[in-house]
């Protein structure tokens, strides 16, 4: 890939940008707290809140449950909003094509995320909550992925590409290494919203063994001893065969980080700014494990769960962003051509 | 029933008024027989009558159930906690001190079919102290649930069932709202409501096909009433425990079927 010229930047869009990255990692945040609270169907109606406006309930029903559903209601308003102008000014500012669809891609991301949110609760369906959950943690990713672009680091990089271009091999790594993770992020979703608590109530172990029983009287005796404040549904086998499904992810997840990290210093050095990325993304999973490990140990906390939602968010966008990065400065190949398109607009045009 | 009328042992029904004047009749017939009429009588009183009867019992635990735990949200909660002096407990495991377990759902099997539901009287599920109360109730299908909302606070009212043709509904209830009623076609054990305001706010309401069901009380003891003669499963299903059975067989006195559970 030949080096462009470098693309004007326009550092009031890229903050705008970043600020609504932020507020959506926010909103993420606060879309956990609903969830582990169980707190997700405590305003029954939407759009409106307990039959007002949205944006007019009386304070004196923020409580209890409904804080956090009705707070997360109006965040995820200000988030439509502020991805509305972004898209808006990306539409009107940025000459890049694929950047102005890229805008109306979370323009409508931003719209269908709303709705389905708004549809959980109003048809009671729980494994809308999944794809909620699911659907949220990319549209955080693109949020990054937007302000990346609009960067002065972005334009850097396509004006200046690092001489080092990044083996096809690695980036096929860390392409698949971040699908396994959004894998991890929707086995995640999928417990969090069985409503069940916790399947496995200890770790390392399961139920004292490294593999639980899962036969009838076994889960009928698990059942027998949970007593959970918030009064959760009976736990079945197929949820325990679940969490144990996401331990064994997470070990190959960390597996699979550890070899980009190594690979990335190995082919790139240790001052490369992906290999930084790359070490930084395993420590975010090391950061991630001992969350999964303390949402066990603190009989999933509700804080303690949601900061492992938010890492599952960041250890996605950080994969995320390294492959896009990467393939920005990889290796000539079919893929890289395919996906030439980021930043190559001739630069004078990519920024009015 | 409506009042005036004699219930006969029989089966028949005759109002009072009726029966006087039927009598005079008899008495001023020409050719009244009246040993004939007395034979009457004394048959039908001492024709043999198929009588209902009761089936008792008493529930036992054994083992030791899992300590309850403290619904710490509940007394940290600015609005529920000032009603405790103490952190309320849940109560999965309601057991005396001889192991007699309450709030076991004990039930029929196989009289699916004969619900009277739709005649019963209203069944009441309070909100009271962010808590439901009571936490295990049973009702019939097409019997009316009202629930209440005793409390100063807003609650939303979230049945969950899971058995196809019974509704999920979520409703708002304010502090002293109009109460809120509900009925379910299908029968389910344990159907859940719960408040999502306050999450640890749970009810579970076991909704029977016939009329023949109860729950254990505090000493462990049920008693199934009128039961008709004939051959019966008994179910006794615990939430945290699961169902067990037992075959009886109702004649004209009472039956006991008695039944322990074991935690392990």
């Amino acid at each position: 890939m030949n080096a462009e010229t470098p693309i004007k930047t326009n550092p009031w869009l890229c903050g705008f940008a970043v600020l609504t990255a932020f507020a959506t990692f926010l909103l993420l945040g606060l879309g956990g707290l609903v969830t582990s609270h169980e707190a997700g169907m405590s305003v029954p109606d939407w759009p409106t809140s307990y039959g007002y406006n949205m944006f007019a309930l009386p304070i004196k029903f923020w409580k209890g449950g409904a804080f956090f559903e009705h707070t997360h209601r109006l965040l995820a308003s200000a988030v439509g909003l502020m991805t509305t102008l972004l898209a808006a000014w990306l539409w009107r500012k940025d000459s890049r094509p694929w950047m102005r669809w890229l805008g109306v891609a979370a323009f409508l991301g931003v719209v269908a995320q709303g709705v389905l949110g708004g549809l959980r609760v109003t048809l009671h369906m729980d494994a809308l909550g999944i794809f909620h959950g699911t659907i949220a943690q990319l549209f955080f990713a693109l949020t990054c992925a937007l302000a990346l672009f609009t960067s002065r680091f972005w334009a850097g990089l396509v004006a200046n590409p690092p001489r080092l271009r990044v083996p096809s091999s690695l980036r096929t790594l860390v392409l698949a290494t971040t699908l396994v993770i959004l894998g991890q992020l929707i086995l995640g979703a999928t417990m969090r919203h069985q409503h069940a608590g916790l399947a496995i109530p200890d770790f390392p172990l399961a139920y004292g063994s490294w593999w639980p029983e899962t036969g009838a009287d076994a889960v009928a005796g698990y059942n027998a001893q949970r007593v959970e404040i918030n009064g959760e549904n009976p736990i079945t086998a197929f949820q325990i065969e679940l969490q144990m499904a996401h331990r064994g992810l997470a070990l190959v997840i960390f597996i699979l980080v550890a070899a980009c990290a190594g690979l990335a210093w190995r082919r790139l050095g240790g001052k490369d700014s992906l290999t930084k990325l790359a070490l930084g993304w395993l420590a975010l999973i090391l950061a991630q494990v001992a969350l999964g490990a303390s949402t066990i140990w603190f009989n999933k906390a509700a804080d303690v769960a949601t900061a492992h939602v938010l890492v599952g968010a960041l250890a996605l966008t950080a994969g995320a962003l390294w492959c896009i990065m990467a393939f920005r400065r990889s290796e000539p190949s079919r893929a890289t051509q395919a996906l030439g398109a980021f930043g190559a607009q001739p630069a004078l045009a990519a920024n009015k | 029933m409506r009042a005036g009328e004699i219930f006969h042992p029989g089966l028949l029904r005759i109002r009072a008024d009726d029966r006087i004047q039927a009598l005079f009749e008899f008495w001023n017939m020409k050719n009244l027989k009246l040993s004939a009429v007395f034979l009457w009588l004394a048959a039908l009183a001492v024709m043999p009558v198929a009588q209902a009867a009761d089936i008792v019992g008493v529930i036992t635990l054994k083992g030791t159930p899992p300590a309850e735990k403290e619904i710490t949200p509940l007394k940290e909660d600015a609005n529920c906690g000032a009603m405790y002096p103490t952190t309320p407990t849940t109560h999965f495991y309601v057991v005396g001190a001889k192991g007699e377990l309450a709030d076991v759902v004990v039930s029929l099997k196989g009289v699916a079919g004969k619900s009277t539901g739709a005649s019963a009287p209203p069944v009441v599920l309070d909100q009271k102290g962010c808590l439901y109360s009571p936490q295990i109730l049973a009702i019939q299908t097409g019997q009316k649930l009202v629930v209440k909302n005793s409390d100063s606070c807003v609650h939303n009212v979230h049945a969950t069932p899971t058995v196809p043709g019974n509704p999920e509904s979520n409703q708002v209830q304010m502090s002293g709202g109009a109460d809120l009623e509900y009925t379910f076609p299908q029968p389910e054990m344990f159907l859940r409501f719960k408040c999502d305001v306050h999450p640890w706010m749970f009810a579970w309401v076991s909704v029977m096909d016939s009329p023949y069901f109860c729950i254990s009380d505090k000493d462990g003891k049920f008693v199934i009433k009128n039961v008709p003669p004939g051959k019966y499963t008994v179910s006794a299903a615990h939430r945290k425990l699961g169902a067990q059975t037992q075959d009886v067989e109702v004649k004209d006195a009472d039956v006991t079927a008695n039944f322990t559970f074991e935690v392990k």
